[in-house]
């Protein structure tokens, strides 16, 4: 469950810390679900994911315009792609319209898989000797694919935006992108990078989270995952090996959540989930806005700052 | 010697004026090269014409004898050009070593933080600097975060070094490192443009000085064949005072009582720590520290913009409890900000509202809900006559006024007794000629000199030591939100003060 929020905030803390803020991580994470759903059905995982990061790609570009070169207000363009991606998920994944999508993309499927709701799970893979061990060896090294794969990319992320000449290029570029500039440092591609990592990551989050541990379809699927992600970036402080203890504690605190439920207890409440965007969204919009709390918490200094040499 | 840069009839025009005006101008190997002249006379325009900020409208560069084009700083500091802004650009979160190598290729993939930080441990060494390349940037003084800058510089092997007012954040003491560290590398074949508006500076610092006014090179001379008052009158076309008349009459009678005053700055932390103070009728009281020690909160607690956490403050007899911005000015507080086209007026309002920002809510210029806009409009004119505040007409907007007429038209709202024809008992002037040229300085000068004679009481904060020495009755030095030392001018060197600005210990009182 945390490798969702995992995946998700390690773009978005790339993202941020280039100094643009991402609010269309629910839409990008939604529509990787329903990406996924689809491609899953009409020729396998494999494809799935490949289409889930290829949409990814594509609505970050159109945040990485519209913030980046045209300069327009990031709060607002994040929240109308992540909008965007809630209705055309919920479009495209509408069963006639599901059922054309399906037809025209695999004429050999047969109709019963055209209407189902459900997608073929992705694997678990044991690892080998581990797995055996009694007790704790099912819980920790029996996962698919992509948790043991988050796990290392958080890592490898930590090392190149900490330790290397390209990670101090994207934190200068966010805190001072006049100064990087003048230095010879190319802002608008570092950012458009970032931006673009940070969808890439967030659809394949919302593919994990649909075929990797919840394979059956509805509208709104995710949920408010995505905003639940930009709250970790926040709480893991814009540091990806602080977003592995965060994702698993958020993703922790849910499956606990479930668990109650099976036994009874303590319903969950489906308006504490719709009200988190709205929540979530404000808390950030404070945060990065209250200078001595940015100080204190180390939020980069031209996060929601669009940059142009000219007022520079 | 041989040439380093050579440029050849730089024109630069922008919309309405000509910024450089056919500017020839040479640097050589081995020489500190003062630019002088004032704020607007495009000293900065033609460096960075140079440092590939801007395109020149026509004109030749030459670097080491070869014809160059420069469109951009990467371009500029691959020929060996390097430039130290005005206001630092550094990361304050980042360490002294990731500031230096931002941006550069040969670092490899891997930072080795090690072997680069002792590199740069010896490079700063050789000018006897002492700075640990792994602290953060937040962690360093004014001084050493220049010392950054010019790191950032020759680590890159830069051979041509340009300063923007490097000194305008230094005390006495941290420029006569900067200076001697400016000499040891040009001793290693570099050359040193070194822009400035402050002529003792070009005098102490260069070989040669060219002079700039109205964008044109009035004159390139040899250091050692000029004076002072030869280079001032090149800078401002004609004859310059350097000493103001003053000749009053003081009075001992004591109009501010500031006692035991504590104040929290933005940022939370106690910014003044104990400060005691009195300004006697007639007299100004000058303050100068290096800037962020505590001055400007002290002024806009005066103002009652700020509220103290601690202490007293007394004002012509009147105990402030609970000050706010209207209570002082009807008590008679006078207030000239810091960066007047911030803090000083609304730009996009016309001169006469501006003017009137303060007495338009009392008589006769308020009518209960109505304000006699006539009425205000006949006494605008008056005002812009006699504060000689250049301007097509008084309904046209502040914006578009230069930075000598906005500060004139500041001092004017402040000082022609507006509200209730009463004259202001106190006026505090945050570095009040910061920005303006040496002759729109001087009115201002002598008009808060005349409003002193007259019994006002002044408070002049400023972080030019010769100026406070010229304008001021009695001057405080201001460090770490104490006052530290008060004295009269001429009582204490220049030395001294440095010293005291920089928290060395040397309390004096007189």
């Amino acid at each position: 469950m945390g490798t969702i929020y995992l995946i998700a905030s390690l773009g978005e803390v790339y993202a941020e810390r280039s100094g643009v803020l991402n609010l269309g991580l629910e839409g990008m994470m939604i529509m990787g679900a329903a990406i996924s759903f689809i491609f899953t059905i009409a020729y396998g995982h494999l494809v799935a994911i490949l289409m889930a990061a290829l949409i990814g790609v594509l609505m970050s570009l159109i945040l990485a315009v519209m913030a980046i070169h045209l300069r327009l207000n990031q709060v607002i363009v994040g929240l109308a792609l992540t909008l965007l991606g809630l209705g055309l998920s919920g479009l495209i994944t509408f069963p006639d319209i599901r059922r054309r999508i399906l037809s025209s993309l695999n004429p050999s499927l047969p109709e019963s898989m055209l209407m189902i709701q459900q997608a073929e799970k992705l694997p678990e893979i044991p690892i080998p000797l581990l797995s055996q061990i009694p007790l704790i060896g099912k819980t920790f090294f029996t996962h698919n694919i992509l948790v043991y794969t988050s796990l290392i990319l958080a890592i490898i992320m930590w090392f190149i935006l900490f330790k290397t000449r390209y990670g101090l290029i994207i934190r200068s570029v966010g805190e001072n992108p006049s100064m990087a500039d003048s230095l010879g440092v190319n802002v608008f591609l570092v950012r458009y990078v970032t931006v673009v990592i940070s969808g890439l990551f967030a659809s394949l989050a919302g593919a994990y989270f649909f075929i990797g541990f919840h394979p059956f379809w509805r509208e709104g699927v995710t949920a408010g995952r995505g905003f639940i992600s930009l709250a970790l970036v926040i709480l893991a402080t814009w540091n990806p090996l602080r977003a592995i203890l965060g994702a698993y504690l958020f993703g922790g605190v849910e499956t606990f959540q479930y668990r109650l439920q099976l036994f009874g207890l303590g319903a969950q409440s489906p308006y504490f989930l719709a009200m988190l965007p709205y929540i979530i969204t404000i808390i950030t919009l404070i945060l990065i806005s209250i200078e001595s709390i940015r100080k204190r918490i180390g939020v980069p200094a031209s996060l929601g700052t669009p940059y142009s040499r000219e007022e520079a | 010697m041989e040439e380093l840069v050579h440029l050849h009839g730089i024109v630069k025009r922008f919309p309405g004026v000509i910024a450089n005006d056919n500017v020839d101008f040479t640097l050589k190997r081995g020489e500190i090269h003062a630019l002088l002249g004032e704020n607007g006379a495009g000293k900065t325009t033609l460096m960075n014409i140079l440092y590939g900020l801007y395109k020149p409208d026509s004109g030749e560069i030459y670097i080491e004898g070869r014809r160059v084009e420069i469109r951009s700083p990467k371009e500029a500091i691959k020929l060996g050009i390097g430039m130290v802004h005005q206001n630092f650009k550094l990361i304050p979160q980042h360490t002294v070593l990731e500031n230096v190598i931002l941006g550069l290729k040969d670092v490899g993939f891997i930072i080795d933080s090690k072997k680069i930080g002792e590199e740069i441990k010896k490079l700063a060494e050789q000018y006897n600097w002492k700075i640990d390349p792994h602290v953060f940037v937040w962690q360093l003084s004014a001084g050493e975060k220049q010392q950054v800058e010019l790191l950032k510089i020759l680590y890159r092997k830069a051979k041509i070094l340009i300063l923007d007012e490097p000194t305008s954040v230094l005390t006495p003491q941290e420029c006569k490192y900067l200076f001697y560290a400016l000499r040891m590398m040009v001793k290693e074949g570099r050359g040193v443009i070194f822009i400035t508006h402050k002529l003792d500076e070009a005098l102490a610092i260069s070989d040669r000085v060219t002079v700039m006014r109205r964008g044109k090179v009035v004159a390139t001379k040899n250091t050692w064949e000029t004076d002072i008052k030869e280079l001032a009158s090149f800078m401002i076309g004609r004859p310059v005072l350097f000493n103001i008349e003053k000749n009053k009459t003081y009075s001992d009678e004591e109009l501010v009582i500031v006692r035991n005053l504590k104040v929290f700055n933005d940022a939370g932390v106690l910014s003044l720590k104990n400060v005691n103070l009195t300004i006697r009728k007639n007299e100004i009281f000058g303050i100068i520290g290096v800037t962020g020690n505590g001055q400007q909160e002290l002024a806009e607690v005066l103002a009652g913009l700020r509220r103290p956490v601690d202490g007293e403050i007394i004002i012509d007899g009147i105990k402030i409890v609970d000050p706010n911005p209207q209570k002082m000015i009807e008590l008679g507080v006078a207030y000239i900000p810091p960066e007047p086209m911030k803090y000083g007026v609304a730009p996009n309002l016309s001169v006469i509202d501006n003017l009137f920002l303060k007495a338009y809510r009392y008589r006769p210029y308020s009518k209960k809900i109505f304000i006699d806009i006539k009425k205000m409009e006949k006494k605008a004119e008056e005002i812009v006559e006699k504060f000689n505040i250049v301007c097509p007409s008084p309904s046209i907007k502040v914006r578009s006024l230069s930075g000598g007429n906005i500060q004139r038209l500041i001092l004017a709202r402040e000082l022609s007794e507006l509200i209730g024809g009463v004259r202001s008992k106190l006026i505090i002037a945050t570095y009040p000629t910061k920005g303006l040229d040496i002759a729109a300085a001087e009115f201002l000068n002598k008009s808060l000199i005349e409003y002193s004679k007259l019994g006002t009481s002044i408070l002049y904060i400023t972080e030019d030591i010769e100026e406070a020495m010229m304008v001021c009755d009695r001057i405080g030095v201001i460090h770490d939100g104490k006052i530290v030392g008060t004295f009269k001018p001429g009582e204490v060197s220049v030395e001294k003060i440095g010293l005291m600005m920089a928290g060395a210990d040397a309390s004096i009182s007189s």
